[in-house]
Protein backbone atom coordinates (compact mmCIF):
# COMPACT_ATOMS: atom_id res chain seq x y z
CA UNK A 1 0.00 0.00 0.00
CA UNK A 2 1.31 3.29 -1.23
CA UNK A 3 1.14 6.50 1.18
CA UNK A 4 -0.34 9.87 0.64
CA UNK A 5 2.66 10.90 0.62
CA UNK A 6 4.48 8.57 -0.88
CA UNK A 7 2.14 9.09 -3.78
CA UNK A 8 2.60 12.50 -3.97
CA UNK A 9 6.48 12.59 -4.13
CA UNK A 10 6.48 9.49 -6.83
CA UNK A 11 4.39 12.13 -8.83
CA UNK A 12 6.60 14.65 -8.59
CA UNK A 13 9.63 12.44 -9.31
CA UNK A 14 7.67 10.88 -12.41
CA UNK A 15 7.53 14.71 -13.37
CA UNK A 16 10.91 15.18 -13.22
CA UNK A 17 11.56 11.75 -15.15
CA UNK A 18 9.05 13.06 -17.72
CA UNK A 19 11.09 16.25 -18.02
CA UNK A 20 14.07 14.59 -17.92
CA UNK A 21 13.67 12.71 -20.53
CA UNK A 22 12.39 15.45 -23.06
CA UNK A 23 15.32 17.20 -22.34
CA UNK A 24 17.67 14.16 -23.27
CA UNK A 25 15.84 13.96 -26.56
CA UNK A 26 15.51 17.11 -27.36
CA UNK A 27 19.03 17.84 -26.84
CA UNK A 28 19.83 15.07 -29.68
CA UNK A 29 17.04 16.81 -31.48
CA UNK A 30 15.53 13.16 -32.48
CA UNK A 31 13.92 10.34 -30.51
CA UNK A 32 11.34 7.74 -29.67
CA UNK A 33 9.05 10.15 -27.86
CA UNK A 34 5.90 8.54 -27.88
CA UNK A 35 6.99 5.17 -26.14
CA UNK A 36 9.54 6.66 -23.54
CA UNK A 37 7.06 8.78 -22.12
CA UNK A 38 3.99 6.20 -21.78
CA UNK A 39 5.97 4.23 -19.33
CA UNK A 40 7.15 6.83 -17.16
CA UNK A 41 4.56 5.94 -14.28
CA UNK A 42 6.07 2.66 -14.79
CA UNK A 43 9.30 3.10 -14.46
CA UNK A 44 9.52 5.76 -11.96
CA UNK A 45 7.02 3.27 -9.37
CA UNK A 46 9.85 0.68 -10.32
CA UNK A 47 13.10 2.20 -9.29
CA UNK A 48 11.82 4.77 -6.60
CA UNK A 49 9.62 2.64 -4.52
CA UNK A 50 9.06 -1.43 -5.74
CA UNK A 51 12.34 -3.14 -6.91
CA UNK A 52 15.43 -3.55 -4.45
CA UNK A 53 17.79 -2.32 -5.91
CA UNK A 54 21.42 -0.43 -4.77
CA UNK A 55 22.69 2.45 -7.75
CA UNK A 56 25.64 1.79 -6.13
CA UNK A 57 25.93 -1.68 -6.44
CA UNK A 58 23.66 -2.17 -9.99
CA UNK A 59 24.91 -6.07 -9.81
CA UNK A 60 23.92 -6.67 -6.42
CA UNK A 61 23.25 -9.91 -6.19
CA UNK A 62 19.46 -10.79 -5.38
CA UNK A 63 18.17 -7.39 -7.01
CA UNK A 64 15.17 -7.27 -8.71
CA UNK A 65 15.75 -6.87 -12.41
CA UNK A 66 14.12 -5.48 -14.91
CA UNK A 67 13.60 -6.33 -18.86
CA UNK A 68 12.68 -3.24 -21.09
CA UNK A 69 11.68 -5.32 -23.57
CA UNK A 70 10.92 -2.41 -26.05
CA UNK A 71 14.18 -0.91 -25.85
CA UNK A 72 13.59 1.90 -27.97
CA UNK A 73 12.19 3.73 -24.46
CA UNK A 74 15.47 3.60 -23.30
CA UNK A 75 15.76 7.29 -23.02
CA UNK A 76 13.01 7.04 -20.35
CA UNK A 77 15.18 4.37 -18.66
CA UNK A 78 18.06 6.00 -18.44
CA UNK A 79 16.36 9.10 -17.16
CA UNK A 80 15.31 7.15 -14.37
CA UNK A 81 18.36 5.69 -13.88
CA UNK A 82 20.47 8.64 -13.82
CA UNK A 83 18.03 10.62 -11.45
CA UNK A 84 18.45 7.77 -8.82
CA UNK A 85 21.21 7.61 -9.15
CA UNK A 86 23.39 4.87 -11.28
CA UNK A 87 25.29 7.38 -13.09
CA UNK A 88 25.57 11.13 -13.42
CA UNK A 89 22.72 12.98 -14.81
CA UNK A 90 24.79 14.71 -17.52
CA UNK A 91 25.74 11.13 -19.21
CA UNK A 92 22.06 11.71 -20.77
CA UNK A 93 23.45 14.47 -22.72
CA UNK A 94 25.71 11.97 -24.87
CA UNK A 95 22.64 10.36 -25.64
CA UNK A 96 23.07 8.67 -29.04
CA UNK A 97 26.43 10.26 -29.53
CA UNK A 98 29.27 8.13 -30.82
CA UNK A 99 30.68 6.82 -27.88
CA UNK A 100 28.32 7.41 -25.75
CA UNK A 101 27.03 4.65 -22.52
CA UNK A 102 23.40 5.77 -23.75
CA UNK A 103 22.18 3.88 -27.28
CA UNK A 104 18.94 4.61 -28.30
CA UNK A 105 18.42 0.75 -27.72
CA UNK A 106 18.86 -0.37 -23.63
CA UNK A 107 22.54 -2.35 -23.56
CA UNK A 108 23.51 -4.28 -20.61
CA UNK A 109 27.32 -3.75 -21.43
CA UNK A 110 27.54 -0.21 -21.56
CA UNK A 111 24.66 1.38 -18.54
CA UNK A 112 24.69 0.82 -15.00
CA UNK A 113 20.99 -0.15 -13.91
CA UNK A 114 20.31 -1.75 -16.97
CA UNK A 115 19.55 -5.57 -16.99
CA UNK A 116 19.55 -6.86 -20.17
CA UNK A 117 20.04 -5.69 -24.09
CA UNK A 118 17.18 -4.99 -25.86
CA UNK A 119 16.07 -3.27 -29.11
CA UNK A 120 14.85 -6.54 -31.46
CA UNK A 121 11.28 -6.50 -30.82
CA UNK A 122 9.73 -9.65 -29.10
CA UNK A 123 13.13 -10.82 -27.33
CA UNK A 124 13.21 -9.71 -24.18
CA UNK A 125 9.95 -11.28 -22.42
CA UNK A 126 12.04 -14.62 -23.30
CA UNK A 127 15.28 -13.58 -21.35
CA UNK A 128 13.07 -12.02 -18.42
CA UNK A 129 12.30 -16.13 -18.09
CA UNK A 130 15.86 -17.44 -18.28
CA UNK A 131 16.49 -14.77 -15.77
CA UNK A 132 13.48 -15.51 -13.30
CA UNK A 133 14.24 -19.35 -13.26
CA UNK A 134 17.78 -18.80 -12.86
CA UNK A 135 16.94 -16.73 -9.78
CA UNK A 136 14.38 -19.22 -8.77
CA UNK A 137 16.99 -22.18 -8.88
CA UNK A 138 19.40 -20.13 -6.82
CA UNK A 139 16.49 -20.10 -4.34
CA UNK A 140 16.52 -15.85 -4.61
CA UNK A 141 13.57 -14.38 -3.66
CA UNK A 142 13.39 -11.53 -5.84
CA UNK A 143 11.61 -10.21 -8.83
CA UNK A 144 11.93 -9.83 -12.17
CA UNK A 145 9.96 -7.31 -14.60
CA UNK A 146 9.50 -7.03 -18.26
CA UNK A 147 7.66 -4.05 -20.11
CA UNK A 148 6.31 -5.34 -23.33
CA UNK A 149 5.32 -2.65 -26.11
CA UNK A 150 1.52 -3.19 -27.68
CA UNK A 151 3.06 -2.81 -30.69
CA UNK A 152 5.72 -5.52 -29.95
CA UNK A 153 3.19 -7.81 -28.62
CA UNK A 154 2.61 -8.46 -32.16
CA UNK A 155 5.89 -10.87 -32.44
CA UNK A 156 5.62 -14.02 -32.24
CA UNK A 157 7.90 -15.16 -29.56
CA UNK A 158 6.24 -13.43 -26.98
CA UNK A 159 3.60 -16.05 -26.72
CA UNK A 160 6.53 -18.73 -26.91
CA UNK A 161 7.45 -16.68 -23.80
CA UNK A 162 4.33 -16.62 -22.72
CA UNK A 163 3.85 -20.37 -22.61
CA UNK A 164 7.26 -20.90 -21.25
CA UNK A 165 6.66 -18.72 -17.97
CA UNK A 166 3.24 -20.29 -17.27
CA UNK A 167 4.33 -23.80 -17.73
CA UNK A 168 8.00 -22.89 -15.29
CA UNK A 169 5.24 -21.58 -12.75
CA UNK A 170 7.51 -18.08 -13.06
CA UNK A 171 5.41 -16.28 -10.05
CA UNK A 172 8.39 -13.71 -9.43
CA UNK A 173 7.81 -12.70 -13.33
CA UNK A 174 5.94 -9.52 -13.68
CA UNK A 175 5.39 -8.34 -16.96
CA UNK A 176 3.45 -4.77 -18.01
CA UNK A 177 2.32 -4.12 -21.30
CA UNK A 178 2.76 -0.56 -22.30
CA UNK A 179 -0.90 -0.18 -24.04
CA UNK A 180 -0.85 2.75 -25.57
CA UNK A 181 -2.95 1.72 -28.75
CA UNK A 182 -0.19 3.09 -31.03
CA UNK A 183 1.91 1.02 -33.23
CA UNK A 184 4.59 2.54 -35.76
CA UNK A 185 2.60 2.58 -38.33
CA UNK A 186 -0.72 3.69 -37.18
CA UNK A 187 -3.16 2.12 -34.37
CA UNK A 188 -2.77 -1.04 -32.85
CA UNK A 189 -6.26 -1.53 -34.03
CA UNK A 190 -5.75 -0.80 -37.67
CA UNK A 191 -2.43 -2.63 -38.09
CA UNK A 192 -2.77 -5.57 -35.79
CA UNK A 193 -5.47 -5.44 -33.45
CA UNK A 194 -4.77 -6.75 -30.25
CA UNK A 195 -8.22 -7.80 -29.52
CA UNK A 196 -8.97 -9.41 -26.21
CA UNK A 197 -5.45 -8.37 -25.21
CA UNK A 198 -6.21 -9.52 -21.18
CA UNK A 199 -8.23 -12.87 -22.52
CA UNK A 200 -4.84 -13.60 -24.87
CA UNK A 201 -2.70 -13.86 -21.83
CA UNK A 202 -5.32 -15.09 -19.32
CA UNK A 203 -5.82 -18.17 -21.91
CA UNK A 204 -1.78 -18.17 -21.69
CA UNK A 205 -2.03 -19.11 -17.86
CA UNK A 206 -0.96 -15.88 -16.97
CA UNK A 207 -2.54 -13.74 -14.22
CA UNK A 208 -3.60 -10.79 -16.06
CA UNK A 209 -4.37 -7.30 -14.31
CA UNK A 210 -5.26 -3.54 -15.86
CA UNK A 211 -4.94 -0.30 -14.84
CA UNK A 212 -4.28 3.14 -15.81
CA UNK A 213 -0.49 3.39 -16.64
CA UNK A 214 -0.21 6.90 -15.60
CA UNK A 215 -1.73 6.40 -11.96
CA UNK A 216 1.05 4.86 -10.12
CA UNK A 217 -1.02 4.26 -7.05
CA UNK A 218 -3.16 2.31 -9.41
CA UNK A 219 -0.06 0.21 -10.68
CA UNK A 220 1.23 -0.16 -7.44
CA UNK A 221 -2.18 -1.71 -6.26
CA UNK A 222 -2.19 -4.24 -9.39
CA UNK A 223 1.84 -5.35 -8.88
CA UNK A 224 0.85 -6.06 -4.85
CA UNK A 225 -1.69 -8.58 -6.31
CA UNK A 226 0.91 -10.24 -8.86
CA UNK A 227 3.57 -10.33 -5.55
CA UNK A 228 0.68 -12.73 -4.05
CA UNK A 229 0.87 -15.01 -6.70
CA UNK A 230 2.13 -18.78 -6.11
CA UNK A 231 2.24 -20.53 -9.03
CA UNK A 232 1.12 -17.98 -12.77
CA UNK A 233 3.07 -15.40 -14.31
CA UNK A 234 1.67 -12.13 -13.80
CA UNK A 235 0.69 -9.48 -16.89
CA UNK A 236 -0.48 -5.78 -16.22
CA UNK A 237 -2.01 -4.30 -19.00
CA UNK A 238 -1.06 -0.59 -18.73
CA UNK A 239 -3.74 1.75 -20.54
CA UNK A 240 -1.08 4.27 -21.66
CA UNK A 241 -0.99 7.42 -23.57
CA UNK A 242 2.06 7.35 -26.22
CA UNK A 243 3.54 10.83 -25.72
CA UNK A 244 1.98 11.42 -22.32
CA UNK A 245 2.17 14.83 -21.49
CA UNK A 246 3.78 16.48 -24.28
CA UNK A 247 1.05 18.55 -26.22
CA UNK A 248 3.55 18.25 -29.27
CA UNK A 249 3.42 14.47 -29.30
CA UNK A 250 0.63 13.14 -27.55
CA UNK A 251 -1.41 10.83 -29.11
CA UNK A 252 0.10 11.60 -32.61
CA UNK A 253 0.41 9.73 -35.33
CA UNK A 254 3.71 10.31 -36.12
CA UNK A 255 5.20 10.29 -32.30
CA UNK A 256 7.28 6.93 -32.54
CA UNK A 257 10.66 8.47 -33.29
CA UNK A 258 10.13 12.31 -34.17
CA UNK A 259 12.08 15.20 -35.00
CA UNK A 260 12.06 17.53 -31.34
CA UNK A 261 12.90 21.07 -32.26
CA UNK A 262 14.46 22.92 -28.62
CA UNK A 263 11.95 25.20 -28.66
CA UNK A 264 8.86 22.70 -28.92
CA UNK A 265 10.51 20.79 -26.11
CA UNK A 266 10.95 23.70 -24.01
CA UNK A 267 7.34 24.70 -24.79
CA UNK A 268 6.24 21.32 -23.29
CA UNK A 269 8.86 20.66 -20.46
CA UNK A 270 7.73 24.44 -18.95
CA UNK A 271 4.47 22.80 -19.27
CA UNK A 272 5.39 20.21 -17.25
CA UNK A 273 6.90 22.27 -14.76
CA UNK A 274 3.90 24.12 -13.79
CA UNK A 275 2.96 20.73 -11.92
CA UNK A 276 6.24 20.42 -10.02
CA UNK B 1 29.34 -44.94 -28.55
CA UNK B 2 27.64 -42.42 -29.91
CA UNK B 3 28.84 -38.70 -30.46
CA UNK B 4 25.59 -37.57 -28.55
CA UNK B 5 26.39 -40.19 -25.60
CA UNK B 6 29.60 -38.07 -25.11
CA UNK B 7 28.22 -35.11 -25.44
CA UNK B 8 25.99 -35.69 -22.65
CA UNK B 9 28.26 -37.73 -20.57
CA UNK B 10 30.22 -34.93 -20.55
CA UNK B 11 27.88 -32.20 -19.37
CA UNK B 12 26.72 -35.05 -16.91
CA UNK B 13 30.18 -34.86 -15.48
CA UNK B 14 31.22 -31.51 -15.90
CA UNK B 15 27.89 -30.55 -13.97
CA UNK B 16 29.17 -32.42 -10.82
CA UNK B 17 31.50 -29.71 -10.36
CA UNK B 18 29.86 -26.78 -11.99
CA UNK B 19 26.54 -25.88 -10.81
CA UNK B 20 25.99 -23.50 -13.28
CA UNK B 21 25.79 -25.91 -16.03
CA UNK B 22 22.66 -26.58 -17.65
CA UNK B 23 20.90 -28.09 -20.99
CA UNK B 24 17.90 -26.14 -22.80
CA UNK B 25 16.51 -28.54 -25.58
CA UNK B 26 13.62 -27.14 -27.70
CA UNK B 27 11.55 -30.80 -27.78
CA UNK B 28 14.35 -32.65 -29.28
CA UNK B 29 15.97 -33.82 -25.61
CA UNK B 30 15.75 -37.45 -27.17
CA UNK B 31 17.05 -36.39 -30.47
CA UNK B 32 20.22 -34.46 -28.95
CA UNK B 33 20.26 -37.77 -26.29
CA UNK B 34 20.41 -35.36 -23.07
CA UNK B 35 17.73 -37.81 -21.33
CA UNK B 36 20.29 -38.90 -18.66
CA UNK B 37 21.29 -35.07 -18.17
CA UNK B 38 17.63 -34.28 -17.08
CA UNK B 39 17.72 -37.57 -15.03
CA UNK B 40 20.88 -36.98 -13.18
CA UNK B 41 20.00 -33.11 -12.57
CA UNK B 42 16.41 -33.04 -13.12
CA UNK B 43 15.83 -29.15 -12.20
CA UNK B 44 18.64 -28.13 -14.49
CA UNK B 45 17.18 -29.59 -17.95
CA UNK B 46 14.52 -26.96 -19.43
CA UNK B 47 13.05 -27.79 -22.38
CA UNK B 48 10.81 -25.01 -23.87
CA UNK B 49 8.79 -26.93 -26.19
CA UNK B 50 9.06 -26.98 -30.33
CA UNK B 51 10.08 -22.58 -29.88
CA UNK B 52 13.11 -21.98 -31.15
CA UNK B 53 13.28 -18.08 -30.46
CA UNK B 54 12.85 -19.04 -26.82
CA UNK B 55 15.19 -21.04 -26.72
CA UNK B 56 17.95 -18.61 -27.21
CA UNK B 57 16.00 -15.93 -25.26
CA UNK B 58 15.69 -18.37 -21.96
CA UNK B 59 19.34 -19.12 -22.57
CA UNK B 60 20.41 -15.55 -23.00
CA UNK B 61 18.27 -15.13 -19.77
CA UNK B 62 20.01 -17.80 -17.99
CA UNK B 63 23.13 -16.62 -18.92
CA UNK B 64 22.61 -13.22 -17.88
CA UNK B 65 22.29 -14.56 -14.30
CA UNK B 66 25.47 -16.61 -14.46
CA UNK B 67 24.66 -19.82 -15.56
CA UNK B 68 26.71 -21.90 -18.93
CA UNK B 69 23.57 -22.78 -20.49
CA UNK B 70 24.13 -25.11 -23.35
CA UNK B 71 21.68 -24.92 -25.85
CA UNK B 72 20.64 -28.16 -28.65
CA UNK B 73 18.43 -27.70 -31.96
CA UNK B 74 18.75 -29.18 -35.57
CA UNK B 75 21.62 -26.94 -37.17
CA UNK B 76 19.16 -25.92 -39.25
CA UNK B 77 16.92 -24.33 -36.90
CA UNK B 78 19.84 -23.14 -33.95
CA UNK B 79 21.20 -20.93 -37.04
CA UNK B 80 18.91 -20.09 -39.84
CA UNK B 81 15.43 -19.70 -37.25
CA UNK B 82 17.09 -18.20 -34.03
CA UNK B 83 19.60 -16.12 -35.88
CA UNK B 84 18.31 -12.81 -34.76
CA UNK B 85 17.83 -13.98 -31.46
CA UNK B 86 21.56 -15.54 -30.83
CA UNK B 87 23.00 -12.78 -32.59
CA UNK B 88 21.28 -10.00 -30.04
CA UNK B 89 20.26 -11.29 -26.95
CA UNK B 90 23.29 -13.91 -26.65
CA UNK B 91 26.35 -12.19 -28.86
CA UNK B 92 25.87 -8.93 -29.05
CA UNK B 93 24.69 -9.17 -25.19
CA UNK B 94 27.94 -10.80 -24.75
CA UNK B 95 26.20 -13.31 -22.94
CA UNK B 96 27.55 -17.23 -22.25
CA UNK B 97 24.60 -19.42 -24.47
CA UNK B 98 26.59 -22.46 -25.76
CA UNK B 99 24.38 -23.30 -29.03
CA UNK B 100 24.45 -26.41 -30.00
CA UNK B 101 23.46 -27.54 -33.71
CA UNK B 102 23.15 -31.54 -34.22
CA UNK B 103 22.92 -33.23 -37.55
CA UNK B 104 25.59 -31.61 -39.50
CA UNK B 105 24.90 -31.17 -43.52
CA UNK B 106 24.20 -34.75 -45.03
CA UNK B 107 24.31 -36.35 -41.43
CA UNK B 108 20.79 -35.10 -41.91
CA UNK B 109 20.10 -38.07 -44.08
CA UNK B 110 16.47 -38.90 -43.99
CA UNK B 111 15.61 -35.68 -43.03
CA UNK B 112 16.37 -34.70 -45.67
CA UNK B 113 16.26 -31.26 -47.57
CA UNK B 114 14.35 -29.07 -44.67
CA UNK B 115 16.83 -30.19 -41.78
CA UNK B 116 19.90 -30.41 -43.43
CA UNK B 117 22.03 -27.42 -42.39
CA UNK B 118 24.53 -27.04 -45.23
CA UNK B 119 24.80 -22.99 -44.50
CA UNK B 120 24.90 -23.13 -40.74
CA UNK B 121 28.28 -22.39 -40.46
CA UNK B 122 28.48 -19.42 -42.62
CA UNK B 123 25.67 -17.56 -40.87
CA UNK B 124 27.42 -18.11 -37.63
CA UNK B 125 30.62 -16.66 -39.39
CA UNK B 126 29.06 -13.21 -39.52
CA UNK B 127 28.75 -12.56 -35.71
CA UNK B 128 32.00 -10.64 -34.48
CA UNK B 129 34.05 -13.40 -31.86
CA UNK B 130 31.78 -16.11 -32.16
CA UNK B 131 33.84 -19.61 -31.49
CA UNK B 132 32.43 -21.76 -34.09
CA UNK B 133 33.93 -25.59 -33.86
CA UNK B 134 32.68 -29.22 -35.01
CA UNK B 135 34.57 -31.85 -33.30
CA UNK B 136 34.96 -34.70 -35.63
CA UNK B 137 35.63 -37.62 -32.97
CA UNK B 138 34.38 -38.61 -29.38
CA UNK B 139 38.19 -37.27 -27.89
CA UNK B 140 38.00 -33.90 -28.89
CA UNK B 141 34.39 -33.50 -28.63
CA UNK B 142 34.36 -33.97 -24.53
CA UNK B 143 37.80 -31.85 -24.58
CA UNK B 144 36.45 -29.11 -26.95
CA UNK B 145 32.81 -29.60 -24.28
CA UNK B 146 35.25 -28.60 -21.70
CA UNK B 147 36.99 -25.56 -23.34
CA UNK B 148 33.47 -24.27 -24.20
CA UNK B 149 32.36 -24.28 -20.55
CA UNK B 150 35.94 -22.19 -19.28
CA UNK B 151 35.35 -19.85 -22.06
CA UNK B 152 33.28 -17.01 -21.47
CA UNK B 153 31.13 -16.15 -24.18
CA UNK B 154 28.89 -17.57 -26.75
CA UNK B 155 29.45 -20.36 -29.45
CA UNK B 156 28.37 -22.18 -32.14
CA UNK B 157 29.38 -26.35 -32.46
CA UNK B 158 28.10 -28.40 -34.88
CA UNK B 159 27.49 -31.61 -33.04
CA UNK B 160 27.16 -34.73 -35.22
CA UNK B 161 24.60 -37.41 -33.62
CA UNK B 162 24.55 -40.81 -34.53
CA UNK B 163 27.64 -42.84 -34.93
CA UNK B 164 31.05 -43.30 -33.20
CA UNK B 165 34.59 -42.17 -34.13
CA UNK B 166 37.67 -42.01 -32.42
CA UNK B 167 40.40 -40.68 -33.95
CA UNK B 168 42.82 -38.70 -31.34
CA UNK B 169 44.35 -40.29 -28.03
CA UNK B 170 42.35 -39.69 -24.94
CA UNK B 171 45.14 -37.37 -23.47
CA UNK B 172 45.49 -35.33 -26.46
CA UNK B 173 44.91 -31.79 -25.63
CA UNK B 174 42.64 -29.26 -27.74
CA UNK B 175 42.81 -25.53 -27.06
CA UNK B 176 39.83 -23.10 -28.83
CA UNK B 177 41.30 -22.15 -32.09
CA UNK B 178 44.49 -24.45 -32.17
CA UNK B 179 44.19 -26.92 -34.80
CA UNK B 180 45.28 -30.28 -34.91
CA UNK B 181 48.27 -32.16 -37.37
CA UNK B 182 46.96 -35.33 -38.39
CA UNK B 183 49.29 -36.64 -40.78
CA UNK B 184 52.33 -34.76 -41.64
CA UNK B 185 53.17 -34.48 -45.79
CA UNK B 186 55.19 -31.89 -47.91
CA UNK B 187 53.13 -31.93 -51.37
CA UNK B 188 49.89 -30.50 -50.75
CA UNK B 189 47.81 -29.97 -47.23
CA UNK B 190 44.25 -31.10 -46.45
CA UNK B 191 42.29 -29.09 -43.90
CA UNK B 192 39.03 -31.19 -43.17
CA UNK B 193 36.42 -30.69 -40.63
CA UNK B 194 33.86 -32.92 -38.65
CA UNK B 195 33.23 -36.67 -38.35
CA UNK B 196 32.10 -36.67 -41.93
CA UNK B 197 35.20 -35.21 -43.49
CA UNK B 198 38.33 -35.59 -41.69
CA UNK B 199 38.15 -39.94 -42.04
CA UNK B 200 37.66 -38.98 -46.11
CA UNK B 201 40.60 -36.61 -45.95
CA UNK B 202 42.49 -39.29 -44.06
CA UNK B 203 41.80 -42.15 -46.27
CA UNK B 204 42.35 -39.50 -49.39
CA UNK B 205 45.86 -38.66 -47.97
CA UNK B 206 46.61 -42.59 -48.28
CA UNK B 207 45.75 -42.77 -51.66
CA UNK B 208 47.86 -39.85 -52.88
CA UNK B 209 50.31 -41.62 -50.85
CA UNK B 210 50.42 -44.28 -53.40
CA UNK B 211 50.59 -42.20 -55.49
CA UNK B 212 53.67 -40.36 -54.64
CA UNK B 213 52.10 -37.55 -53.46
CA UNK B 214 52.89 -36.51 -49.62
CA UNK B 215 49.47 -34.68 -48.34
CA UNK B 216 49.66 -33.66 -44.97
CA UNK B 217 46.03 -33.40 -43.35
CA UNK B 218 44.85 -31.09 -40.60
CA UNK B 219 41.77 -30.71 -38.54
CA UNK B 220 41.08 -27.14 -37.20
CA UNK B 221 38.61 -28.07 -34.99
CA UNK B 222 37.39 -24.71 -34.90
CA UNK B 223 36.45 -22.57 -38.11
CA UNK B 224 36.37 -19.25 -35.82
CA UNK B 225 39.11 -18.58 -34.55
CA UNK B 226 40.47 -20.06 -37.32
CA UNK B 227 44.36 -21.70 -36.47
CA UNK B 228 45.69 -18.70 -38.49
CA UNK B 229 49.38 -19.91 -37.54
CA UNK B 230 48.92 -23.42 -38.49
CA UNK B 231 47.73 -22.76 -41.98
CA UNK B 232 49.88 -20.11 -42.72
CA UNK B 233 52.39 -22.86 -41.87
CA UNK B 234 51.22 -25.60 -43.97
CA UNK B 235 50.41 -23.04 -46.88
CA UNK B 236 54.47 -22.07 -46.85
CA UNK B 237 55.43 -25.88 -46.49
CA UNK B 238 53.20 -26.77 -48.82
CA UNK B 239 52.56 -24.11 -51.55
CA UNK B 240 49.35 -26.28 -52.35
CA UNK B 241 45.88 -26.15 -50.08
CA UNK B 242 42.56 -28.36 -50.09
CA UNK B 243 39.31 -27.96 -48.14
CA UNK B 244 37.24 -30.48 -47.38
CA UNK B 245 33.79 -29.51 -45.54
CA UNK B 246 30.17 -30.76 -45.19
CA UNK B 247 28.95 -27.74 -45.68
CA UNK B 248 28.30 -25.01 -48.38
CA UNK B 249 31.96 -23.80 -50.06
CA UNK B 250 30.37 -20.04 -50.42
CA UNK B 251 30.89 -19.58 -46.53
CA UNK B 252 32.29 -21.90 -44.60
CA UNK B 253 35.80 -23.73 -43.80
CA UNK B 254 36.84 -23.46 -47.50
CA UNK B 255 36.09 -19.05 -47.59
CA UNK B 256 37.53 -18.87 -44.05
CA UNK B 257 40.68 -20.25 -45.12
CA UNK B 258 40.71 -18.62 -48.61
CA UNK B 259 40.31 -15.30 -46.13
CA UNK B 260 43.17 -15.75 -44.51
CA UNK B 261 45.61 -16.61 -47.23
CA UNK B 262 44.23 -14.12 -49.85
CA UNK B 263 45.43 -11.35 -47.29
CA UNK B 264 48.55 -13.40 -45.59
CA UNK B 265 49.95 -15.60 -48.40
CA UNK B 266 48.34 -16.41 -51.83
CA UNK B 267 47.90 -19.98 -52.17
CA UNK B 268 46.63 -22.31 -54.61
CA UNK B 269 43.71 -23.69 -53.18
CA UNK B 270 40.63 -26.06 -54.05
CA UNK B 271 37.16 -26.28 -51.80
CA UNK B 272 35.76 -29.60 -51.56
CA UNK B 273 32.18 -29.03 -50.13
CA UNK B 274 28.51 -28.59 -51.32
CA UNK B 275 27.95 -26.12 -54.50
CA UNK B 276 25.22 -24.16 -55.03
CA UNK B 277 22.59 -27.24 -54.01
CA UNK B 278 19.69 -27.70 -51.28
CA UNK B 279 19.87 -30.19 -49.37
CA UNK B 280 18.21 -34.05 -49.71
CA UNK B 281 16.88 -36.99 -48.39
CA UNK B 282 19.18 -40.58 -48.64
CA UNK B 283 21.75 -42.19 -46.68
CA UNK B 284 25.08 -40.83 -45.51
CA UNK B 285 26.83 -42.90 -48.23
CA UNK B 286 24.18 -42.29 -51.17
CA UNK B 287 24.71 -37.90 -50.08
CA UNK B 288 28.48 -38.62 -49.75
CA UNK B 289 28.49 -39.30 -53.01
CA UNK B 290 25.66 -36.93 -54.84
CA UNK B 291 27.56 -33.77 -53.32
CA UNK B 292 31.02 -35.72 -53.94
CA UNK B 293 32.24 -35.50 -49.92
CA UNK B 294 34.70 -38.12 -50.03
CA UNK B 295 38.09 -39.43 -50.37
CA UNK B 296 37.89 -40.09 -54.30
CA UNK B 297 36.81 -36.11 -54.57
CA UNK B 298 39.74 -34.42 -52.61
CA UNK B 299 41.99 -36.71 -54.33
CA UNK B 300 40.56 -35.29 -57.90
CA UNK B 301 40.92 -32.11 -56.66
CA UNK B 302 44.56 -32.76 -55.29
CA UNK B 303 45.79 -33.62 -58.44
CA UNK B 304 44.30 -30.93 -60.47
CA UNK B 305 45.94 -28.47 -57.78
CA UNK B 306 49.09 -30.03 -58.38
CA UNK B 307 49.04 -30.25 -62.27
CA UNK B 308 48.75 -26.39 -62.37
Amino acid sequence: MITKKELQQLNIEANTVRITTLETIANLGVGHVGGSLSVVEVLTLLYFKEMNIDPNNPKMEGRDLLVLSKGHAGPALYSTLALKGFFPLDWLETLNKGGTNLPSHCDRTKTPGIDMTTGSLGQGLSAACGMALSCRLDGLDNYTYAIIGDGETDEGQNWEAAMFASQYKLNKLIAFTDYNKLQLDGTTESIMDLGDIEGKWRTFGWNVYRCDGHNISEIESKIELAKLSNNKPNMIILDTVKGKGAAFAENKLNNHNMVVAQDVAKEAIDELKKEL
Amino acid sequence: MDMRQVYCDTLIEAAKTNDKIMVVEADLMNATGTGPFKKAYPNRLVDVGVAEANLIGVSAGLSNMGKIPFAATFGCFASRRTFDQFFLSANYAKLNVKLVGTDPGITAQFNGGTHMPFEDIGIMQTVPNLVITEPCDSVSLEKTVYNLIDHYGSSYMRLHRKGELTIYDKDEKFEIGKGKVLKDGSDVTIVALGFVMVPEALQAAKMLEKEGISAAVIDPVCVKPLDNELILHYAAKTNAIISAENHQVSSGLGSAIANLLVNERPTKMRMVGVKEEFGQVGTLDYLKGYYRLNATEIVAQAKQLLKK
